[in-house]
């Protein structure tokens, strides 16, 4: 058991050592090449970090749940879009603008609804028609962003309210709103999966199916769950992202589903389902701001950090894949 | 026990498929505290009439009756609920997660708001796993435990409702010895608490050890229930084929030729050490053992799909080194897998394409694959071994258990091997074409080809071996001749009694 408990906690622990690794990396390095005279590890910089990660981070929480649910959600992008665009642009509605303040927590409600119901019918096609969730949310992904281009051609959708980005521009005990958001959404997320009923179904629908079933847990209405909750959390990191900046074009949140993806493997999820955790899925965000931001320190462009993040994932499936492996006297397949 | 009311009744239960009468008016009753065989072939409903019982099925016409109440079941939570349980033969289990959580799945206990109760699951499955004299406790990830601990989770959900009905669906298909006796010991204990218990399973001993009624089913039909006290193996299986069945022991022998394969002192890590035997031409080895004696592994290794980490395999009195599968079919050693599904056929291929999936490399006429010659191929094996199938154009998948089998020997014979190694020929094989495949396995070492039987099943061992390897833990414990061997020294050789090595 013991070698077996060590593999496990390296399993877990591994992406926490590789952030440890990429802060050490660019600090170091940040001596020699870096563009600015700051230190990376700044305090400020590590909070604006977390800051920057809470867009893409809260919708790689849900993703990790549709994932150990064995689906998928490729759609998550432009429910992104679709909810900032409600966000905005129901607060020029009239009967909104007479409300005064009290129009924005219901322009958050709209938004947030708009992702639930998004996410709501990716579930129930999921579910009445059996077609894979790949299949089905790579056709409402473009579906959705045919909507988000319909409300507004091709101009951003704008819409400035001063009380809303002083709100999401505040820092309470330091932290950012946006990082309230994302890590009271893990912590809820966290608790969902591991304490409840729901979370532990979740991890055995996407095991075995078929267990699950053969035990009646009732596997379609608990992926409509899921989408919905996906959905929501997509329009959250929207109403987070964009009370901020005021204004969405037509082309925003595109490959978030791909980085939020990327996100819940680097944490270990399976793809296949029944395996991953909250936990690890915030090392996952983590790790690959850390990546990008490091990488701006020392002066690489965006193109270079695609092609290293790129690399690493493929690395980490690889060292993954090597860890499940049972040593020497194992098959060759 | 007659007057006791039953506590499942069925009555003419039908239930057709599109040009299948999968059921046929099959009816039968148990009663509180017996244990009701269910014989039959693979393919005679067994698997059918489970699925109706589990609400999985609709049947066409009849009635299910619990303790005499006319019932519809509609799921497998419903039938649950009304005190029948399942324990599937195929292991249903998440390996991700824990054991209690696996056994309480779908009905895991809990708090206001959802939360799970984890010291009520953990307590409530170490209190289960105890009776169940298990060596794990409830919060195990199932992935890490043995198969036939896995099947014991298996066993231990029924215990978590008090069940009038338990049916067992070849339980003991991954048991140890010693884990069939606390199986058994289970249900004796279920037994005297008056719970009816459905038993299927093609093993005659344990049928009569165990059970007090047989019925049988065949193509679809009921064909009748014996009390088990007053029948014997041969009625049971006249009734469920229609036929004899040849449970003697090999008594002829070939003409022995050189050895073909010798193995001195191989050993792979744990899975098995110092392990030395060969086989001539014209021979049947029989590997017996337990699962997890190392069996499977050293065929693997023979095939070149392990390195040994010590010793010796000579082909022809030279020694080699097979490094991989590609290396040992040049060499002529082929293996039959224990999988066949699995591992020995593409299921969504046709039979021609899977005989031919080896060597398909070498049939082309110019940059194409050469259709013609491998039909001549299957044609050719499709004679020799008897395969029934419509065409070559038949999807593998559909065909019945033996003639897949003998598509996956035929693939292999083609290959024009020296040395054949068949993993566990008959799994899920019905006893009918379990024998033809015994007599194609004599037949084959008749031609002259060396011929390894790795078995789990003593009757096909004795049935078909010249000689018999009795492993036990990763050893060789004794090698028998088929003269001398009796069912006790096999048995003791296979449990790690016999200390002291014959070769």
């Amino acid at each position: 058991m013991a070698p077996e408990k060590r593999k496990d906690l390296l399993k877990q622990g591994g992406i926490w050592g590789f952030i440890v690794l990429e802060l050490a990396f660019f600090s170091i390095a940040g001596e020699y090449w870096a563009v600015t005279d700051k230190a990376f590890m700044d305090f400020e910089n590590m909070l604006l970090l977390l800051k920057q990660s809470a867009p893409i981070g809260i919708i790689a929480l849900g993703m990790t749940i549709v994932m150990i649910n064995g689906n998928i959600d490729l759609s998550v992008g432009a429910t992104f879009a679709l909810a900032a665009i409600v966000l905005l642009d129901s607060m020029t509605w009239p009967f909104m603008q007479n409300l005064g303040d009290w129009a924005i927590p219901l322009a958050w409600c709209f938004a947030l609804l708009t992702g639930v119901i998004l996410g709501a019918i990716n579930g129930l096609i999921v579910w009445k028609t059996g077609v894979d969730a790949f299949i089905v949310t790579l056709g409402s992904m473009l579906g959705f962003r045919g909507l988000v281009f319909m409300y507004n051609g091709e101009q951003p959708t704008s819409h400035l309210n001063w009380t809303l980005v002083d709100f999401a521009e505040a820092q309470f005990l330091g932290l950012h709103t946006a990082t309230w958001f994302l890590f009271g959404a893990a912590v809820i997320l966290w608790l969902l999966m591991t304490k409840t009923l729901h979370g532990r179904n979740a991890y055995a629908i996407g095991n075995n199916r078929e267990a699950a079933v053969n035990a009646g847990i009732r596997v379609g209405p608990h992926f409509l769950w899921n989408f919905m909750l996906i959905g929501f959390l997509a329009a959250l990191s929207a109403v987070v992202f964009y009370s901020e900046s005021g204004s969405v074009n037509p082309n925003d949140g595109m490959l978030f589903e791909l980085w939020a993806i990327t996100a819940v493997v680097l944490g270990g999820t399976k793809l296949t389902g029944g395996y991953g955790s909250i936990v690890s899925t915030m090392g996952g965000v983590i790790a690959i701001q850390l990546l990008r931001k490091g990488l701006g320190h020392i002066g690489a462009d965006t193109s270079t950090v695609n092609l290293v993040i790129g690399l690493i994932l493929i690395a980490v499936l690889f060292m993954d894949r090597q860890l499940n492996r049972k040593g020497k006297e194992e098959l060759k397949v | 026990m007659t007057d006791q009311t039953p506590v499942l009744r069925l009555e003419g239960v039908v239930k057709t498929f599109p040009g299948v009468r999968a059921l046929d008016g099959v009816s039968f009753d148990l009663r509180p505290g017996e244990v009701h065989a269910l014989m039959g072939e693979n393919g005679a409903g067994k698997s059918t009439l489970m699925k109706v019982l589990g609400g999985i099925y609709d049947p066409n016409e009849g009635q299910i009756y619990i303790a005499e109440e006319p019932v519809t079941i509609a799921s497998p939570m419903q039938a649950k609920a009304r005190g029948v349980v399942f324990i599937h033969q195929e292991l249903s289990l998440a390996d991700e997660l824990s054991v209690a959580e696996n056994i309480w799945l779908g009905e895991l206990p809990h708090k206001s708001f959802g939360r799970v109760d984890w010291k009520k699951l953990y307590d409530e499955t170490d209190a289960i796993l105890k009776t169940l004299n298990v060596g794990f406790d409830a919060r195990t990830r199932v992935g890490d435990l043995s198969i036939a601990n896995q099947q014991m989770v298996e066993i231990a959900r029924a215990l978590t409702v008090d069940p009038r009905a338990v049916i067992f669906d070849e339980p003991t298909a991954s048991l140890t010895d010693a884990e069939k006796v606390v199986l058994f010991e289970v249900i004796a204990d279920l037994q005297s608490k008056g719970v009816g218990i459905i038993y299927i399973s093609h093993r005659m001993e344990e049928i009569f050890k165990i059970t007090d009624r047989i019925s049988v089913l065949r193509d679809g039909g009921y064909r009748g229930t014996l009390n088990t006290a007053e029948t014997n193996e041969e009625e049971v299986t006249q009734l469920m084929i229609g036929r004899k069945l040849d449970l003697s022991r090999n008594e002829s022998h070939h003409e022995l030729g050189d050895v073909a394969l010798e193995v001195r002192n191989l050993s792979c890590g744990k899975l098995f050490e110092d392990v030395s035997f060969s086989v001539r031409r014209g021979e049947v080895v029989g590997f017996y053992g337990l699962v997890g004696a190392g069996r499977t592994e050293i065929a693997e290794t023979i095939f070149g799909l392990r390195d040994p980490s010590a010793g010796q395999i000579l082909l022809n009195g030279e020694e080699v080194r097979i490094h991989s599968p590609m290396e040992a079919i040049a060499r002529g050693i082929s293996l039959v897998p224990e999988d066949r599904k699995g591992q020995g056929l593409v299921l969504g291929m046709n039979c021609r394409d899977n005989m031919t999936l080896p060597q398909v490399d070498d049939l082309t006429a110019g940059p194409f694959v050469s259709d013609g010659a491998e039909v001549a191929i299957f044609d050719q094996y499709r004679d020799k071994l008897d395969i029934r199938t419509p065409g070559w154009r038949q999807i593998a998948g559909n065909l019945s258990g033996g003639n897949q089998q003998k598509i996956v020997i035929g693939k292999w014979l083609s290959m024009h091997p020296e040395v054949l190694i068949v993993d566990e020929p008959t799994r899920g094989i019905d006893v009918g074409s379990k024998s033809e495949i015994h007599n194609l396995i004599r037949d084959l070492a008749a031609q002259g080809y060396a011929v390894i039987v790795i078995s789990s099943e003593m009757p096909e061992v004795l049935h078909v071996s010249d000689r018999i390897v009795a492993m036990f833990s990763g050893k060789v414990m004794r090698t028998f001749t088929s003269e001398e061997v009796t069912e006790d020294s096999l048995i003791q050789a296979i449990s790690g009694l016999e200390g002291d090595k014959v070769a």
